[in-house]
């Protein structure tokens, strides 16, 4: 009789640790060519309509930014969260409640106009996804509640909530029945930051900022050896003085408060109005984009774009291939697979062990 | 005895290992092994932490494979290749660390390590019978969860002679024994030994050793550096022959009784079990002076990683004046604030509590120095940066005062070895000067050198003037450091009996429950 076991390895190599997402990557893209010769179409020209044709037009180097700008926001707040070994799963929905309540002043008050409608629009959506993240924190520290479970659920409830809001109380007048809010004066709209090439905006250049502050924070201070010893070891961090509970609160806020930031960010930049679909699931996604950087606010820049081409090879592909573009979809799990495998791998090994050596196995 | 006799008339030893050599990865664990084991002989296997003797038993009993070398089984080259076939040929071994499930009782777990397919009545009556045979009282019927460790290894030895074995190997077997239970276990092993069976037995008790054995073979970094008759030995030769050279003694100055100033008291401790697991204490009160050691001895899980947690602050109380720290209530502030007023806590585990194993030595140090050391390792103000240069510089001061050896300039907890992270932990509190440390297990698992390294810091931190809290398992360290001794049991904590007042056996039976003027009487 055979069985596969994983063992725990010794060590583990720096340089595979090094390698890995690019190894993912590159797995992606083999299993990727696979899948598209099943589906008949030529694997290289399939490839290169998805992975390549978006980076050579500048319009659509702004598609990116603007794709990977609320990928990034989120997958940096979640860094600190899963850093700290709390797995908020609901960032799509911190998401929501961002928009949502960043979406108060141009759709509620539409005559209240200046410089300052915007900041306050990004305060307000910070402040939405706290709130919400708030939520499944108190849950897990006041009721040992799996934060898993909580704050998933609470992601449709937020959906829920939004299709209600822009189908019900907040939908346009004059907008023919559709489930959208008035359109966003100019005050209200973040702008472009280059606006004569194309319409990134500056929710781009917001979370360049907050990867830095938030890798500046991991690796430098105090509150971020807080946050890695709780996460490796509850008991070191006990002895070490640290409060679990205290830190689950700051970390599901400052995730909350990014997921919300971005969601305000691609409402007011991006869309210029609430609408049932603001999000293609950004806040799941960004959980591939926060492994795929290796929890390194840095390193998820990088991954940040690397999913928002995914995005964008997505649409090509319906266009010029004829798939579906839930094949973005496919393409992501097959990253988070990847990614997570060879992860795995890193740490471990897999043994097959018959059942001789099993026996002595359980006398060790 | 039962021994088969050669040609030439000479005895064929039970079991023969020659040239035995393991090598993992770089290290030789085993360096060319020779053993012989005689038939009715309890049989010595003496050495430090990583001298060899777990992976010399592990290949002897088919666990591990050698890497070259042969064992002959009453004469015949054997090729040991699993336990299943080492328990076939008639090896036993009772492990360090129990295997049995808490939530069975004795004679299900007994079950459950037979191939053979008996009845449970049948298992149960013949460990009963064994039981009574060699002195091993256990009932079958009972949970194991319920039983004590001394009857917890009973049924492991239960389990392991139902296969009836030639030759059974007990690995450090008392470490976890009040003296009387280990009294106890002699008398069982002594009758095995009369019955023609042989006996390996692993220990670093060298008086045990010198009372019970036949023979001893000595390891030392994986190679055999003696073999001897322990009985016209001296612990002394027996440890130098372990330890390469002579060990340390400990210098205690008699304590200069001047300031009788209460630096750390526990009033009227009680608190309820905080998990299946743990155990509740009962009324502690304890109350030590600056120049002081207090040695708390007692089997493991005896309340004193609970009591423990209690004093250092992991676990708050309900009312502040429960522990005072130098005259401050400070049952109700937490481990950071308690370390504010001067105390220092070492915990028993190293991995995991005391350290976090993949982080560096020098994010060690400031885990439990980042409140206490503030202005030296925080700057930027509320920014709070940590300040690497000034982490390094006081690792560095550490690691030379404690003679921490490690193999690069900044390694993980984890990269060093048990003894040598032990002496950081000790190092990274020592170099505060504290003036009140509680220590739980100081020198488990730690090489005799780094032991005796470690004892010597605390007397000297006590004479200097602080007071010192030692939970120990190891009675002869009690022994060797303690101004008092005390013992816990069942949560509960005995008077404490200074330390020229104190015998081997009265702490035994504090140990086991009795109390301690009972036990003076």
């Amino acid at each position: 009789m055979m069985r596969i076991e994983i063992v725990k390895r010794p060590q583990h190599s720096a340089l595979f640790s090094a390698l890995s997402p690019f190894i993912a990557l590159f797995l992606t893209l083999i299993a990727g060519a696979i899948l598209f010769s099943i589906l008949g179409k030529n694997p290289i020209s399939a490839l290169d309509s998805y992975f390549v044709e978006p980076l050579t037009e500048v319009w659509s180097i702004h598609e990116l930014l603007v794709k990977a700008a609320p990928l990034i926001l989120i997958a940096v707040g979640l860094s600190v969260c899963f850093l700290s070994n709390n797995w908020n799963i609901g960032a799509e929905g911190q998401f929501i409640a961002g928009g949502i309540a960043g979406s108060i002043l141009p759709v509620v008050f539409p005559d209240f106009q200046g410089w300052y409608v915007l900041p306050i629009m990004l305060l307000l959506g910070m402040a939405g996804g706290m709130a919400y993240a708030t939520i499944p924190a108190y849950l897990k520290v006041r009721f040992n509640t799996n934060e898993i479970l909580t704050s998933l659920m609470l992601v449709y409830v937020a959906q829920l909530f939004l299709d209600w809001l822009v189908r019900g109380p907040w939908r346009n007048p004059q907008g023919y029945n559709f489930p959208e809010t008035v359109q966003f004066s100019d005050s209200a709209v973040l702008p472009a930051i280059w606006p004569d090439s194309g319409r990134a905006h500056w929710g781009f250049a917001l979370a360049i900022i907050a990867a830095v502050l938030v890798w500046f924070m991991l690796s430098r201070t105090l509150n971020g050896f807080e946050i890695k010893v709780l996460g490796r070891s509850s008991r070191a961090g006990r002895f070490a003085g640290f409060s679990a509970g205290r830190l689950t609160f700051f970390a599901f806020l400052v995730s909350g408060a990014l997921a919300g930031l971005a969601g305000i960010a691609e409402v007011s930049g991006a869309v210029g109005q609430l609408r049932t679909s603001i999000s293609p699931g950004y806040g799941f996604t960004a959980i591939i984009v926060a492994f795929l950087g290796r929890l390194n606010p840095l390193g998820i820049i990088a991954a940040g774009l690397v999913l928002a081409l995914s995005y964008l090879g997505g649409e090509a592909a319906q266009i010029s291939l004829g798939i579906s573009e839930k094949s973005a979809r496919i393409f992501q799990g097959i990253i988070l697979f990847f990614v997570l495998a060879s992860d795995s791998l890193i740490y471990y090994r897999i043994r097959i062990v018959s059942r001789l050596s099993d026996t002595a196995l359980k006398g060790a | 005895m039962t021994g088969t006799i050669t040609k030439d008339g000479s005895e064929i030893p039970l079991l023969e290992a020659e040239k035995l050599t393991k090598i993992f990865g770089t290290l030789k664990a085993c360096d060319g092994i020779d053993l012989k084991i005689g038939t009715g002989e309890i049989h010595a296997l003496l050495g430090e932490n990583g001298a060899g003797k777990s992976t010399l038993v592990k290949m002897l009993f088919g666990a591990l494979q050698p890497t070259s070398g042969d064992i002959a089984w009453k004469g015949e080259g054997v090729n040991v290749a699993s336990p299943a076939m080492g328990r076939s040929l008639g090896i036993g071994m009772v492990f360090q660390h129990f295997s049995l499930f808490d939530a069975l009782t004795a004679a299900e777990n007994i079950a459950l390590s037979l191939d053979e397919k008996s009845p449970l009545d049948t298992i149960a009556a013949r460990a009963r019978e064994i039981g009574q045979t060699y002195g091993l009282p256990v009932d079958p019927d009972a949970l194991v969860g319920d039983l004590s460790v001394g009857e917890r290894q009973r049924i492991e030895i239960i389990r392991c002679l139902l296969q009836n074995p030639d030759l059974i190997i007990l690995d450090e077997p008392t470490s976890v024994l009040t003296p009387q239970e280990a009294d106890l276990l002699f008398v069982t092993l002594e009758r095995l030994r009369s019955e023609g069976k042989s006996i390996l037995y692993i220990s670093h008790r060298l008086e045990e050793v010198r009372r019970l054995c036949d023979r001893a073979t000595v390891l030392r970094h994986g190679k055999v550096v003696g073999q001897c008759d322990p009985r016209t030995q001296t612990a002394a030769s027996l440890a130098r022959m372990m330890v390469g050279n002579d060990i340390h003694v400990i210098e205690r100055l008699p304590a200069e009784w001047t300031d009788r100033i209460p630096l750390i008291e526990v009033n009227g401790l009680s608190q309820r079990p905080r998990g299946p697991f743990s155990v509740a204490l009962h009324d502690i009160s304890l109350s030590i002076n600056g120049g002081e050691i207090l040695g708390i001895a007692g089997v493991a899980g005896n309340g004193q990683g609970e009591l423990f947690e209690a004093i250092s602050g992991e676990v708050l109380q309900e009312r502040p004046q429960v522990v005072r720290i130098r005259g401050t209530d400070a049952g109700r502030i937490g481990i950071s604030a308690r370390r504010k007023l001067g105390a220092a806590f070492v915990p028993e585990e190293r991995l995991g509590h005391g350290a976090v194993p993949d982080m560096s030595l020098t994010n060690n140090l400031l885990l439990s120095r980042h409140s206490t050391d503030r202005k030296m390792f925080l700057t930027g103000g509320v920014l709070k940066l940590v300040s690497e240069s000034s982490l390094a510089s006081a690792a560095k001061r550490i690691v030379t005062q404690m003679d921490v050896r490690k193999s690069a300039e900044n390694p993980d907890a984890s990269a060093l070895s048990g003894g040598n992270l032990q002496k950081f932990l000790i190092g990274r509190e020592l170099d505060r000067n504290p003036s009140v440390i509680v220590v739980n297990q100081p020198t488990w698992g730690v090489d005799a050198g780094a032991a005796a390294h470690i004892r010597q810091a605390l007397v000297d931190l006590a004479r200097s003037g602080s007071a010192v809290i030692v939970i120990s398992q190891d009675l002869d360290e009690l022994f060797e450091i303690s101004d008092r001794i005390a013992a816990m049991v069942h949560g509960r904590l005995s008077e404490s009996v200074p330390i020229e007042a104190m015998t081997m056996e009265r702490v035994g039976l504090m140990m086991g429950g009795a109390d301690a003027a009972a036990g003076a009487a």
